[in-house]
């Protein structure tokens, strides 16, 4: 496994009452792949959040480069370069699609100083962002959106890629073009952490796999090793890829 | 695939000014008549929306209920008494009286650059000590903000006095253009430039820059604008400090459109603006200025057609918009 760029540590989260996590140990490797499974509830999406800093944590650190996360804003965690997909997109519908872009690329005053290529690139993989360019961002369809949300993440240079069910809901032909791009930043070095109830995207894209249950890591691993095992799968997932489709049905 | 979008069009929306003042052109059976409660309508609803536009804006971008915006407009007009009164550059009757008409004009654009600058400084203070120990606590922002603004009214009378203070149109300003048989008062030509000044800088401000970009994004949903990597409460404290300076400007406005003023003009006025930005929408700058325009005519056609009705028109026209749609005009997308 290589250095991790990011690690949590005995990480715990309150939302008012409720304890959500409990003790989280993660060790996400540079450059890799790193899949979060488990049910619903699990605290996959508090995990992600307590690592931008949405929510604090109660106890426990999140390190990312050998920097301590819990005493930045949510901002100046992003602006170490960590890109946030959260579940629900987190579109901005009122703004059109090019308003949305320009957003994400900080550098950027003017649409013309979005870095050319990259969009380039974009529009490639997700033709309709370009045909809507000047369309408001919430007239577009759940997946045409959720291609915007990817896109604003990969619009300029990220380090680090925390993306909350990308594939949730959405045709297979538009989750094979989301993967596409996040395995295409893998490939430039991006490190992704990425919570998936999809077990066959999972499995596609992962180097690593880490289970939560009831605000814990209960297994971790290779994810080759995950694939290769159903007798796991279902221990660990309630479903395993050999009896069907790989999606959770919780 | 496209979707439809919910809110309807925006045509819909706009003809409401055109049908108003369409009723009013019927009911007051005199276009001369009509055309001069028009203007003052439309003038009115111009410093509504100075006023407005900004605490609509501090309600979307941060979730807070500022019920002290009166402070701004009351400290506003009080700095124009000041910086129009007799006692500067020795001039028997102040600037007011200087020879040229275009002197005095400036004087009155100096009085309100001046009252714009004293009411953000207000603003960054009032946003420090009254409302950032609230955020995220409507009932506390509530109580503290109507407590601040009774604080900054003793302050005002403690300065000016707890008399009634004059703040006399110059002698430009003063009179009307005759059109016809309408009279259209000078002062009121000048409330809606300055009115299409500001909605004009807003809009672009809105629309073509990227600190507008921001706003609109953060009044949508300000936990994203903070994961794309901009601090939202910084900007929040930029668009308080520029809301409290255009509600300044807009009492000095308002004062001028009164004549007198009290340390109660701004609460006088408070009503009217939160009827705006709740017709509005909250948070919607287009929305707080069509509702802006609306209320104002309607003033002035009800204060004609039917004084007795004149105060309560506003909040029957209120509660007809939020019948017919509960988020007001120009509802937004909100996450929260």
């Amino acid at each position: 496994m290589n250095t991790p760029l990011l690690r949590l540590a005995g990480l715990n989260t309150h939302i008012g009452s409720y304890h959500i996590l409990h003790g989280v140990d993660l060790e996400v490797p540079s450059g890799c792949v790193m899949m979060l499974l488990g049910r619903n509830g699990a605290g996959k999406t508090t995990c992600l959040r307590t690592i931008m800093q949405h929510w604090r944590c109660s106890a426990g650190v999140v390190v990312f480069d050998e920097i301590d996360l819990t005493a930045l804003e949510p901002s100046g965690v992003a602006r170490l370069g960590i890109a946030y997909v959260p579940e629900n997109m987190g579109i901005f519908s009122d703004l059109t699609v090019r308003e949305n872009m320009l957003l994400a690329a900080r550098s950027a005053r003017h649409e013309s100083q979005i870095d050319r290529g990259r969009l380039d690139r974009l529009f490639e993989q997700f033709p309709a962002l370009k045909r809507f360019w000047q369309s408001p961002a919430g007239s577009l369809s759940g997946g045409q959106k959720q291609m915007l949300a990817i896109a604003r993440a990969l619009v300029e240079p990220r380090r680090l890629l925390l993306i909350d069910e990308p594939s949730k809901g959405l045709a297979p032909a538009i989750v094979a073009s989301l993967m596409a791009a996040i395995e295409q930043a893998r490939q430039e070095g991006t490190t992704i952490l990425m919570v998936e109830q999809n077990l066959e995207v999972a499995a596609r894209l992962g180097d690593y796999y880490a289970v939560m249950d009831n605000g814990r890591i209960v297994q971790q691993g290779a994810m080759s090793a995950l694939v290769a095992d159903p007798a796991l799968q279902n221990r660990l997932l309630g479903f395993s890829l050999a009896a069907g489709s790989g999606q959770a049905a919780h | 695939m496209m979707q439809s979008s919910r809110v309807p069009p925006d045509l819909m929306l706009w003809g409401l000014i055109p049908l108003l003042a369409g009723l009013a052109l019927i009911g007051t059976g005199s276009p001369s008549t009509w055309l001069t409660l028009t203007v003052a309508g439309l003038a009115m609803g111009m410093m509504l929306f100075i006023i407005a536009s900004g605490l609509t804006l501090v309600f979307g971008l941060m979730d807070v209920l500022n019920f002290g915006h009166g402070v701004f407009i009351a400290t506003g007009a009080f700095v124009a008494t000041t910086v129009l009164g007799p006692e500067w550059f020795g001039r028997s009757g102040g600037w007011l009286l200087a020879p040229q008409a275009a002197l005095q004009i400036a004087a009155v654009l100096v009085a309100m650059a001046i009252a714009m600058g004293v009411t953000a400084g207000l603003g960054l203070v009032f946003e420090r000590i009254i409302i950032r120990p609230v955020y995220g606590q409507h009932l506390k922002q509530i109580l503290i903000t109507m407590g601040g603004m009774i604080v900054v009214e003793e302050l005002i009378k403690s300065i000016w006095g707890s008399q009634q203070i004059p703040l006399p149109l110059p002698e430009a300003l003063r009179g009307a253009f005759i059109l016809g048989d309408a009279a259209i008062e000078r002062f009121r030509v000048l409330a809606v430039l300055i009115g299409l000044v500001v909605l004009v800088a807003l809009s672009v401000i809105l629309a073509r820059t990227k600190i507008g970009l921001l706003v609109r994004a953060g009044v949508e949903d300000r936990e994203m604008v903070e994961s794309l990597g901009y601090p939202v409460r910084r900007l929040f404290v930029a668009v308080f400090v520029a809301g409290s300076a255009l509600a300044g400007l807009g009492g000095v406005l308002w004062g001028l459109y009164q004549q007198t003023i009290t340390a109660q003009i701004g609460a006088q006025v408070n009503v009217l603006i939160f009827i705006v930005i709740i017709m509005g929408g909250l948070g919607s700058v287009t929305g707080s200025f069509l509702a802006a325009i609306l209320v104002g005519l309607m003033a002035n056609y009800t204060g004609f057609l039917a004084p007795k009705l004149a105060l309560f028109s506003n909040i029957g026209l209120m509660v007809a918009v939020l019948a017919w749609r509960p988020q007001g005009l120009r509802p937004l997308t909100t996450v929260r």
